[in-house]
């Protein structure tokens, strides 16, 4: 866990202060509705459909004990009893007051929190892998990576109005768990032949109304240079970037307006200005900043045969899904799913979030992760108290068995919530998980990542599932298009790296979704290889043409219903 | 009401005397096109046509840091007092704010945050070779 250091914990105050006197001007009328909404933006404060949302950072994920213990006793008292862990590895508050926000932000500075930048158009939080620090296939600990840009990127005087929103990246592992590709900017950490770290440095990723897939500006940036140029980078961006459209502001446009060659040179040119100024980071800071994180004091242990769980019933599927290795020999990482059928992806009440901290305190040196897929993770448990842990998190609907398969859906909050939203989202994952409630059947589907958002801005990832949903609006009906083939990134080295999904054709009922999805799985399970083909490695064999003519069958085949849906959509 | 603030202070505004050569850019312009004019300049103006256009803090820096220009910057349109600390710290150093706003009330909004983790004008280091 990464400790304030005492300005830290002041510049959090003096923004509490600050946010306090602007809700106070906007009450008083001497703000302009627009002009507080780019400041309530700023700190993760909308208007949504029904009442206010709030989203309160989590930087990089990484939570304590002490901390959640304070979200569930904020929801408890300012909220209606529950939060929603978004897929930026927020926590969503929907129904706060918008007098009482100033409350809740000094709450949450008490426990060295906040919710600034978590909106607007300005740097978000900055995302990683969930198993930072712990996995086996580790180059760096990408915490201190993203604490040193969470510090560079906080109230940034010369990047704090930025064209539109911004967010970063950083993968640390030999596996990208992080989805850098589809970031305005992804750091992959790498090391040269001389043992030197550095980062693959991609440009212009992002998913939204018009998804891309970054493109390395550098092969190798020496880790001293990282915050000269992003410097560089983000001035380019604030000059030139599009501010008369917002459907055209993200740098992924000004990058593609431009060409990747000339965005480059621009670059490299503003970089040759800042490159080796006071900026550039020293070995002292990066230390000091690894200093601030509290390191769990392991045991020493020896591995254990996980193998031999399997007599216990119902634990191995826990431990083939859920449990992942540690780089400290006797230790395990463990996923806690929030993707229990019926429960909406990501939502907790606060007797969970509390019954959760205890489990962490318990298994897990007091500190817990979110995951960019809604799930929570313990990173440092025993692997002999792992049974322990399995039968308390069952006891609480926490040991869902799917990580990583198709009931393991990302979504967002959609129509029941959002008010960007066309069409609903959480009865689809519903419906889906529904259909398919055999465990073994889901176990031998194998692997496969299936998002949902309620419209194109695609909070829910829709682009880079293996299979993916968006809800769109047809004449005020709600329909889902639905597209396969995506990737969020190369999280299995050598395997296929980012990839956007390709749409299957015309969109669908909402009652229709379970049956298509059912359709794709039948073709795949029809012409994979072997078990160890996954959903998304016959997707990218034999292309997506025989998924298409599965569900709406050869042309001249297509049923009289679907022909006439799809002249409807 | 005061609406301008030079010297951390509210002032109020003396008209231009004829001589005065004032140089005014706006959001799109690039401040390599004026660096010949910034010698002899009694004043450059930044303008912010909208609350939330940022390219003009961009600009401000790039005046200072780049092309050494030493006078007055002063930063005009749709600003409020909530623009003073990062404008500040990006080289402007006068400021005309948008109607409504009272300049006297404004400057304590210089005080918003007690400290910068980034380098800028007024802090050439930033607080990592500071502290």
């Amino acid at each position: 866990m990464y400790r304030y250091d005492a300005i830290d914990q002041r510049l959090v105050d003096d923004r509490v202060r600050q946010f306090r006197g602007q809700t106070e001007r906007f009450l008083a009328g001497r703000l302009t509705e627009e002009e507080f909404r780019a400041l309530r933006l700023r700190n993760g404060l909308y208007i949504q459909r029904y009442a206010p949302m709030l989203r309160i950072a989590i930087p990089y994920g990484l939570l304590s004990t002490r901390q959640l213990r304070k979200l569930a006793e904020i929801a408890r008292k300012y909220d209606r009893d529950y939060g929603h862990f978004s897929t930026r590895q927020n926590l969503q508050l929907n129904w706060p007051r918008l007098e009482q926000v100033p409350d809740i932000l000094a709450e949450l500075a008490s426990v060295q929190m906040h919710a600034i930048q978590t909106s607007g158009n300005s740097f978000r939080n900055v995302t990683t892998d969930q198993f930072a620090g712990v996995a086996a296939d580790e180059i760096v600990d990408s915490f201190v990576w993203c604490e040193i840009l969470r510090q560079w990127s906080t109230f940034h005087p010369e990047f704090s109005y930025l064209p539109r929103k911004f967010k970063f990246a950083v993968n640390g592992a030999r596996a990208d768990r992080a989805a850098v590709g589809v970031h305005d900017i992804g750091l992959h950490a790498i090391k040269d032949e001389q043992n030197n770290v550095g980062f693959k440095v991609m440009v212009g990723g992002g998913l939204g109304r018009t998804p891309m897939v970054g493109f390395v500006i550098r092969e190798f940036l020496p880790w001293p240079h990282l915050l000269t140029y992003v410097e560089a980078i983000l001035r380019v961006y604030n000059r030139f970037g599009r501010r008369d459209n917002i459907h055209k502001a993200r740098i992924k446009i000004l990058v593609k307006e431009r060409g990747p060659d000339r965005f480059r040179e621009e670059v490299e040119a503003e970089w040759a200005h800042l490159k080796d100024g006071p900026a550039t980071l020293t070995h002292a800071e990066v230390e000091r900043v690894a200093g601030r994180f509290t390191r769990p004091d392991y045991a020493s242990l020896a591995n254990q045969d996980l193998g031999k769980l399997a007599n216990v019933p119902g634990l191995a599927a826990w431990v083939k899904r859920n449990v992942h290795p540690h780089r400290v020999p006797g230790y395990a990482a463990v996923t806690l799913s929030l993707k229990k059928t019926g429960v909406p992806p990501g939502d907790v009440t606060s007797d969970q979030m509390e019954a959760i901290a205890g489990l962490a305190d318990r298994y897990s040196f007091g500190e817990l992760r979110v995951t960019h897929e809604q799930n929570l993770v313990l990173a440092d448990v025993r692997q002999d108290r792992l049974v322990d842990l399995w039968r308390e998190a069952r006891a609480l609907g926490l040991a869902t068995p799917n990580v990583g398969l198709l009931t393991n859906i990302i979504a967002c909050p959609g129509g029941d919530f959002c008010a960007l939203a066309n069409a609903k989202s959480i009865p689809v994952a519903e419906a889906i998980q529904r259909r398919f409630d055999d465990l073994d059947h889901v176990f031998d589907i194998g692997e496969l990542d299936l998002n949902i958002s309620g419209c194109m801005n695609a909070c829910g990832h829709h682009h880079v599932g293996h299979i993916g949903i968006l809800g769109v609006d047809k004449n005020g009906e709600e329909w889902y298009q639905i597209q396969i083939g995506g990737n969020q990134g190369e999280n299995r080295p050598g395997g296929p790296g980012p990839a956007l999904g390709k749409v299957l054709g015309p969109s669908f009922a909402r009652a229709d979704v379970p049956d298509v999805v059912e359709s794709l799985i039948e073709c795949y399970l029809a012409r994979r290889d072997s078990e160890a083909e996954r959903f998304i490695d016959v997707v990218q064999r034999i292309g997506v043409e025989p998924f298409k003519e599965q569900v709406y069958g050869k042309a001249d085949q297509r049923s009289p219903r679907r022909q006439r849906d799809a002249a409807v959509a | 009401m005061a609406r301008l603030i030079k010297g951390r202070r509210a002032v109020s505004e003396t008209p231009p005397s004829p001589d005065e050569k004032i140089v005014r850019l706006e959001p799109a312009d690039d401040p390599a096109a004026v660096a010949g004019e910034l010698a002899t300049a009694s004043r450059v103006e930044v303008n912010f046509p909208k609350f939330g256009d940022g390219r003009g803090f961009s600009i401000g820096r790039l005046l200072r840091e780049r092309y050494g220009y030493k006078g007055e910057l002063r930063a005009v349109g749709q600003i409020t007092r909530d623009h003073l600390f990062y404008l500040e710290s990006c080289g402007f150093d006068a400021f005309e704010l948008r109607e409504g706003e009272d300049a006297g009330e404004a400057v304590a909004a210089f005080g918003d945050f007690s400290e910068s983790y980034q380098a800028s004008v007024t802090r050439p280091l930033p607080l990592f070779r500071r502290r």
